[in-house]
Order: C-alpha cells, then sequence, then structure tokens
C-alpha cells in the first residue's frame, strides 16, 4: 500500500520540477519527459510490484497538469509500463541498458501518441517539424536523464521492497 | 649635647650637598654622569618589557583567535544574510518595475478592468505553449478572458480552476488572433508556430505591408479586444501565385521571461461557432 501511496508525492513532486525547470532546459523545443523515465525505472525493477499503479497516478496528475487531450498521458504510460514489464521478461541482468532503450522507444511512442491526439482535436500542428524540434531532441534528453533517474528509483525501490534472505 | 650638635651639622651638610646637586643638575652638569647610569637602565626596561610582550602574546594567542573566528564566522553570516536580503530587495526592485508597468498599461487603458497573476509554471507538453496563473475563478477569472503584459498580448485562458488558470499563449501552434496591420490597414491573422514563434497569415496581396508594420489585434471573431499590440512585422513573402502574403513577426512580448500577466476580466469574448454553418 505504501508502495502505491508513495507514489503520489513523487509525482507530485515531478510535475512540479517538470513544469518549472525541465520544462525550461531545452534543447531547440525539446525536454526531458521525467514522467515517462520514472514510470521505466519504477517498472524495471524485479522486486516492484506496483508498476501499473504508479503508471495510472502519473498519468492522472500529468493529464491534470497539461492540456494535452484527456488520458493520452494516461493511455501512454499504461502501455509503456506493459512495454517495460514485456522487457523486463525477456532481457536479463542488464536494466541500465534496457532503461536506455526503453527511454528511446517510450520517447518515440509518447510523442507519436500525443501528436496523433493534438492532430485529431483540430491542432494544426506540423508533424515533421514537431519530430525535428521535438522528438529528436527529446530522445537525447531523455537518454541524458536517464541514467540519474534510474539511479534514484533504484534506490527507492530497494528501500521499500528490501531484498529478501533466505535462510 | 655633643651628639645634638653633631647630628645637627650632618644634616646642614646633607642639605647643602643636596641643593648643591640640584643646583648642577638644574645647571645641567650632572648630565653626562646620569646619562652614564641611566641608559643601562632603561636599555634593561626595553628588553625586559619587550620579553614580556611576546611572553604575553603567545600565552594570549589561542584566546584571541578563538575570539577572531567566532567574529569572522559572525562576520560571515551577517554577510550571507545581507546578500540574501539584497536579492530579495532586486527581485522587489524587479517586480515593482513590472507592477508599474502594469499599473501604467491599466491606466493608459482604462475601458478594461484587470486582475494580475503570476505565473507559476509551463506546460509538461512540450508540444503545448501553456503557462499557469496563480489566479483562478476565486479572482472572477472566467475561459476566454484576454491576457496581456504592459508589453502586449500574451493570450487567453482556457481551463480555470478555483485558484489558477491555464492560459493558451499566441505562440501555441493551435493559436489564432484577427490582427489590423498598422499604417497600412491591412487585415491578417497571426498564428502559433511549433518554434514558439509567431507568422502572419492571409494578408491579401494587395495590402502595401513593410517590415516594421504594427499588428494589433483587430477585435474581428470576438475573441480579442482590438487595439492590443502584438509585434512588428520583421519580414514578408510575397509571391504572385500564393492567394495571400505571409511575414514574420516579432513579438514584443518575451515569452520566455513572462512573470507577472494582467488577465482582462471584463471582456466577453464571443462564441459565434453556433453561427457556423456544419458540413
Amino acid at each position: 500500500m505504501l508502495a502505491t501511496l508513495i507514489a503520489i508525492p513523487v509525482f507530485s513532486f515531478l510535475i512540479i520540477l517538470q513544469s518549472t525547470i525541465v520544462n525550461r532546459m531545452t534543447l531547440l523545443q525539446g525536454t526531458a519527459d521525467l514522467f515517462l523515465l520514472t514510470i521505466i525505472a519504477w517498472s524495471l525493477h524485479r522486486r516492484v510490484k506496483t508498476a501499473w499503479q504508479w503508471s495510472v497516478i502519473g498519468g492522472l496528475i500529468y493529464t491534470i497538469a497539461s492540456a494535452l487531450p484527456f488520458g493520452v498521458s494516461l493511455a501512454g504510460y499504461i502501455i509503456i509500463t506493459s512495454l517495460t514489464k514485456f522487457m523486463r521478461r525477456h532481457t536479463w541482468q542488464v536494466p541500465i541498458l534496457t532503461m536506455l532503450i526503453l527511454s528511446f522507444i517510450g520517447t518515440i511512442f509518447l510523442h507519436g501518441l500525443s501528436l496523433l491526439a493534438i492532430k485529431l482535436s483540430g491542432n494544426p500542428i506540423p508533424v515533421v517539424d514537431a519530430i525535428g524540434l521535438i522528438t529528436l531532441p527529446s530522445i537525447l534528453l531523455n537518454l541524458i536523464f536517464a541514467i540519474p533517474i534510474y539511479a534514484i528509483i533504484n534506490d527507492l525501490a530497494n528501500w521499500l521492497y528490501p531484498e529478501e534472505i533466505e535462510a | 649635647m655633643n651628639t645634638t650638635t653633631s647630628r645637627s651639622l650632618q644634616t646642614i651638610v646633607l642639605v647643602l650637598i643636596t641643593l648643591g646637586l640640584i643646583g648642577l643638575a638644574l645647571g645641567g652638569y650632572l648630565s653626562p654622569l646620569s646619562r652614564l647610569f641611566v641608559n643601562p637602565i632603561v636599555q634593561a626596561q626595553a628588553w625586559i618589557t619587550s620579553r614580556y610582550q611576546a611572553v604575553q602574546s603567545i600565552l594570549s594567542t589561542s584566546e584571541d583567535t578563538q575570539v577572531l573566528r567566532q567574529r569572522n564566522a559572525e562576520l560571515e553570516a551577517e554577510v550571507s544574510r545581507l546578500q540574501t536580503q539584497i536579492i530579495e530587495l532586486q527581485q522587489q526592485i524587479s517586480e515593482t518595475k513590472i507592477l508599474s508597468a502594469l499599473v501604467d498599461f491599466a491606466r493608459a487603458n482604462p475601458e478594461y478592468r484587470y486582475q494580475a497573476a503570476t505565473v507559476v509554471a509551463t506546460d509538461p507538453s512540450p508540444f503545448l505553449q501553456y503557462v499557469i496563473i496563480n489566479s483562478g475563478s476565486d479572482n472572477g477569472l472566467r475561459r476566454g478572458m484576454p491576457v496581456v503584459t504592459q508589453q502586449g498580448l500574451v493570450g487567453r485562458i482556457t481551463g480555470v480552476t478555483a485558484g489558477a488558470a491555464r492560459v493558451q499563449l499566441i505562440t501555441d501552434p493551435d493559436s489564432s488572433v484577427n490582427v489590423r496591420l498598422e499604417p497600412s490597414g491591412a487585415k491578417a491573422m497571426i498564428t502559433g508556430q511549433i518554434t514558439g514563434d509567431i507568422s502572419l497569415e492571409m494578408i491579401p496581396q494587395e495590402a502595401d505591408v513593410k517590415a516594421g508594420d504594427l499588428v494589433l489585434t483587430s477585435g474581428l471573431g470576438g475573441g480579442f479586444p482590438p487595439n492590443i499590440i502584438i509585434g512588428q512585422v520583421s519580414g514578408i513573402r510575397k509571391r504572385d501565385l500564393d492567394l495571400f502574403q505571409r511575414a514574420s513577426v516579432q513579438p514584443v512580448v518575451d515569452f520566455s521571461q513572462i512573470s507577472i500577466v494582467l488577465v482582462i476580466t471584463n471582456f466577453k469574448p464571443i462564441d459565434y461557432s453556433p453561427l457556423i454553418p456544419s458540413e
């Protein structure tokens, strides 16, 4: 229960960080996505059992804070969580490499979903420009942020799910 | 008797010798003698005093150092407190300047009522150009209200909660504002770009537009009040085959540095969407 509830202050802190500092640290128009990286890092941890809850809480908080069409980020984070869990089952011993691969794939997927939703809502956003100016720089920033976020979230997961020593 | 006389004589002799010595001393005849006697004493006194002071200094140094260190720490704490105060005062001066300019703007446009608000965050999505302000429905804000600074148009409110509101900037790709160019008087439309810039679209081919022309809201469409400055035309693209001219605009507002804004609370946007015939 604590592992689920702690997602609320964690994502509340992250939304403050994202909307005040991280969004101003741009590369062209791209920014890092702390929510995406946190959800991937949390879902990658072996002993974590609350990955779905975290993706739902993260998605809801992001939805409240953003003007993106309702449910886009929620759906995006749930799909990325399922992809992360799938990758975790099929890769061995190198979670940091999986983290980087998922950061790459997750950014492309989430941006694709956001662009699709924005387009469908009638916003005349130029897709090619958006990919060049936002998605590609964001991938690079997410790859840079992936390692520190992984380390912090891994520590949090180890604290909440301590390793059981067999007698 | 003899003893008494002898003592009196001794006393008189001593007084005479004393008076004689005083007389010699006052006359300066004893100076070489006194120098010979006093100088070694003075030198000895100086040597002993200097050694005493040196020893006293060594013995009292640790206490002094401690006092000095303590004083140094106190002064450093004082310096950092004053530096913090300076930064706070500089921020207050900066805010006061902005507020003063906003008050000037409000005085220059007395037909509107304003609600000042601070920009507290930006939209977390990089695809959207929105900011969050710290005033909401509790302060009388409603959807569609225009947002300005002392420099010019910022955007409009698209979402309101009790204590906050979301403002769509005119740089958002989904934003469009009907404008008028001065001095030509041509009507056109400003649209936001994904780069965070704004561009001028739908300028009639026959319009005489030049770099440096002012771009102001026209009031058409009912979304914004008229005559709010947006920027200046910086470059024109005119091709004979196109239906309209295009131009790039240098906005007067620096959207990356907005901190305090004014919401025009007595402007009601007109929703004419029911009048648009459905396809």
